[in-house]
């Protein structure tokens, strides 16, 4: 410290220390403001979903006595019933007042259309029941519904609400009588599309989904992996090697709705597969996954550290049986990891499918790979679409359970990836 | 420009070219060329090669190298880095297959069979010639399938029961059985690393090899278990040939009874270990075992 160039140097580096910290403190700032930001929008996004959706997972219910006449309903003429009938003579019973035509109408306008279906069901299953006088719970309309809810509000003038003055009294009088209540919403989980908000569920989406992903992962798994394998361990590395790389590559960014045009061209106009069906729909994910899974396998292909092959090689195991039995479990934790991303792509694709009809309108829960379906986003993309209000709960809620099922693949590849990871 | 290539052509030939092998000359005159002397053939030999070039891509990183190795004889090929020894090592039983745009050329023979030859497998042959890496490189398995492997793949043993002596025996020879004879389902890559390097030599043994090559064997392990190591070599001679590549002079003096000496791809010297490094007959030799350059 004596020699006075060395104090120059400390000096100068005194100086220019608190720069340095400044420029530090500034980049933890930008980056902390950078990871608020994102997760401020990730709440708000979960929130707006959430506010809405939870709504839908309940339903208003409405209770009517029901007399099923032995003259109008016997045990062989179930299925052909005059159910709806049945349903309008109850609410003209429990309303003896309402008369005009068109009170009457707007009196079974509070019951759902689906009403009739569930009390065939009913009785389908127990057929003691003719003859004898029941209080059954029977959904209530759509708009009643939102009544309930709060979205419909009954200080607007009557020709701005959707339920006009008779039917907010009617409803009034019912709930006096502990005859409106809101239930669990279980058809949400069991049914499939329908035009009345209250039938519509998610099941035929999630079958369509489940049949989907399924044709995708047992094709394009295999494969994926079968084509690391080969252009990472047996394929010479040349010009030929090189321009697929580009081109997997290349795949991999490809606009999804091109996959769909291209599906469109190719499975249904040149193979002639079924439009709007679960096969074709998985054979055009299967391609757009493809190259998400060629590429995964092959970066986890690549990270198996060369020691392992040589130590293989050198006692005397062949090509194959150096992949099989040394490569390849060590690179499967990556491997899986990759293809759930690419299946969690895949479940959360909407644009392909459009192209390629499962956009269509489809109330059957679908029982196979070529019964027509539709997707979970799909389906979102569908109720988003339509005008009840009714409508825009279910899209939520849809939302949710189609995020619940990205949050279960994705951790199932971070469990798969500790469970499988091979510690040195 | 011409005069250029003229030049380059030159000095290309004057490092390359080849002289034929001379008797092992004594006396003080040391040779300057690039060619080998001392003693590389042999009576009996193990494996021969004869005039064996390594090409990678255009690059000759092997030329015309012609050597012998014996019956149970260690065998140590020093020189400086990047003079091709590691590269000849994997010649023996051909790991330069694996080697992107490595071609061997040359004549190479196990036991008379030339190793090069369409009808030999190299699978069975690499189950005769052992190899050892210079890191331990067990496979994340246990410590009982690691050894059990390589005769499981070739079929050596016919039930469990054989099996089990296999891999007994192996440990034994390799001097680990009493270290790991109660852990053998635990990992391999749990062992230390002189440890894991005996698993290697143990599973390399398991399969029965009559040649074993080692690259570098100790080069990654303190110096108590590069004792061991040797100590395992020295014992392992009786039954097998060992060729070891080894960056240690001290190394070679100790374990191998005959040293080869490389340089830029070229065998210079090969002779008995205690003559090599006292009495080298070539200046290369000379100038490298007395530390003017490596």
């Amino acid at each position: 410290m004596d020699n006075p160039a060395n104090k120059q140097t400390i000096d100068r580096v005194n100086k220019g220390l608190s720069r340095r910290y400044r420029a530090e403190r500034r980049f933890r700032i930008f980056g902390a403001s950078a990871i608020l930001l994102a997760l401020s929008f990730l709440v708000l996004l979960f929130s707006s979903i959430f506010s809405t959706g939870y709504k839908a997972f309940q339903q208003t219910f409405i209770q009517i006595d029901i007399f099923f006449d032995p003259a109008e309903f016997t045990r062989e003429n179930l299925s052909t019933a005059n159910f709806p009938g049945l349903i309008k003579s109850s609410l003209s019973v429990m309303f003896p007042e309402v008369t005009s035509r068109g009170d009457r109408k707007d009196l079974y306008y509070l019951i759902s259309p689906g009403a009739s279906f569930q009390l065939m069901d009913v009785l389908k299953e127990n057929t003691a029941l003719i003859g004898t006088t029941r209080k059954i719970w029977v959904p209530a309309n759509d708009d009643v519904d939102m009544l309930y809810k709060g979205n419909i509000d009954r200080t607007r003038p009557e020709s701005e609400r959707r339920i006009n003055d008779n039917q907010l009294t009617w409803l009034d009088k019912l709930s006096a009588e502990g005859r409106v209540k809101k239930r669990f919403n279980s058809s949400f989980f069991t049914s499939g599309d329908s035009r009345e908000p209250e039938l519509a569920g998610i099941w035929g989406a999630t079958r369509g989904s489940f049949y989907t992903l399924l044709i995708t992962l047992s094709l394009s798994f295999p494969m994926g992996v079968a084509a690391a394998v080969y252009l990472e361990e047996f394929a010479p590395k040349n010009r030929w090697t090189d321009i697929i790389e580009v081109n997997i590559n290349n795949l991999a960014a490809v606009p999804s709705i091109v996959y769909g045009l291209l599906g469109l061209a190719v499975f249904i106009n040149f193979f002639g597969i079924p439009r709007s069906t679960p096969l074709v729909g998985g054979l055009v994910l299967t391609m757009m996954t493809l190259p998400i899974i060629i590429i995964a396998s092959r970066a986890s292909l690549k990270s198996v550290p060369p020691s392992i092959r040589e130590a293989a090689l050198g006692i005397g195991a062949s090509k194959m049986q150096m992949v099989a039995h040394h490569v390849l479990p060590l690179a499967l934790p990556g491997m899986l990891t990759g293809t759930i991303i690419g299946m969690a792509h895949a479940l959360g694709e909407t644009a392909p499918l459009l192209m390629i009809g499962m956009v269509a309108f489809i109330v059957d829960v679908p029982h196979g790979i070529t019964d027509a379906a539709t997707v979970l986003p799909v389906q979102i993309f569908l109720w988003s679409d339509s005008p009840e209000r009714a409508f825009m709960e279910r899209t939520s809620a849809a939302i949710m359970v189609l995020l619940a099922f990205l949050f279960l693949m994705n951790a199932a590849a971070v469990f798969l990836r500790k469970r499988f990871e091979i510690k040195w | 420009m011409e005069s250029f290539l003229e030049v380059t052509d030159t000095v290309y030939l004057s490092l390359h070219q080849k002289d034929t092998i001379l008797p092992d000359t004594k006396g003080k005159t040391l040779h300057k060329e690039r060619e080998t002397v001392g003693k590389p053939f042999v009576e009996n030999p193990r494996m021969t090669c004869r005039e064996v070039n390594v090409y990678y891509g255009e690059k000759r990183a092997i030329n015309d190298v012609s050597i012998d190795i014996a019956h149970n004889e260690v065998i140590a090929m020093i020189g400086p880095s990047g003079c091709g020894k590691s590269t000849f090592l994997r010649c023996l039983n051909r790991m330069n297959d694996t080697v992107e745009g490595c071609r061997v050329t040359g004549d190479i023979r196990l036991d008379g069979m030339d190793i090069h030859d369409k009808s030999v497998d190299v699978v069975p042959l690499r189950a005769r010639i052992g190899m050892v890496f210079q890191k331990p490189n067990p496979f994340p398995k246990s410590i009982f399938d690691n050894i059990a492997y390589g005769p499981k793949i070739h079929g050596l043993a016919q039930n469990k029961s054989e099996l089990n002596e296999i891999v007994e025996t192996s440990l034994h020879k390799a001097g680990l059985w009493n270290e790991v004879k109660d852990r053998l389902q635990q990992p391999g890559t749990g062992l230390s690393g002189g440890q894991q390097q005996r698993l290697c030599i143990a599973r390399a043994i398991a399969v029965s090899p009559e040649v074993i090559l080692m690259d570098e064997p100790c080069s990654a392990l303190d110096p108590i278990a590069t004792a061991k190591i040797e100590e395992l070599i020295a014992e392992l001679c009786e039954q097998y040939s060992i060729v070891i590549v080894t960056h240690s002079m001290q190394q070679a003096a100790r374990v191998s009874q005959r040293t080869a000496y490389f340089h830029l791809g070229d065998l210079i010297e090969v002779g008995r270990t205690d003559r090599v490094f006292t009495n080298p007959s070539h200046q290369l030799t000379e100038d490298y075992i007395t530390g003017r350059f490596g």
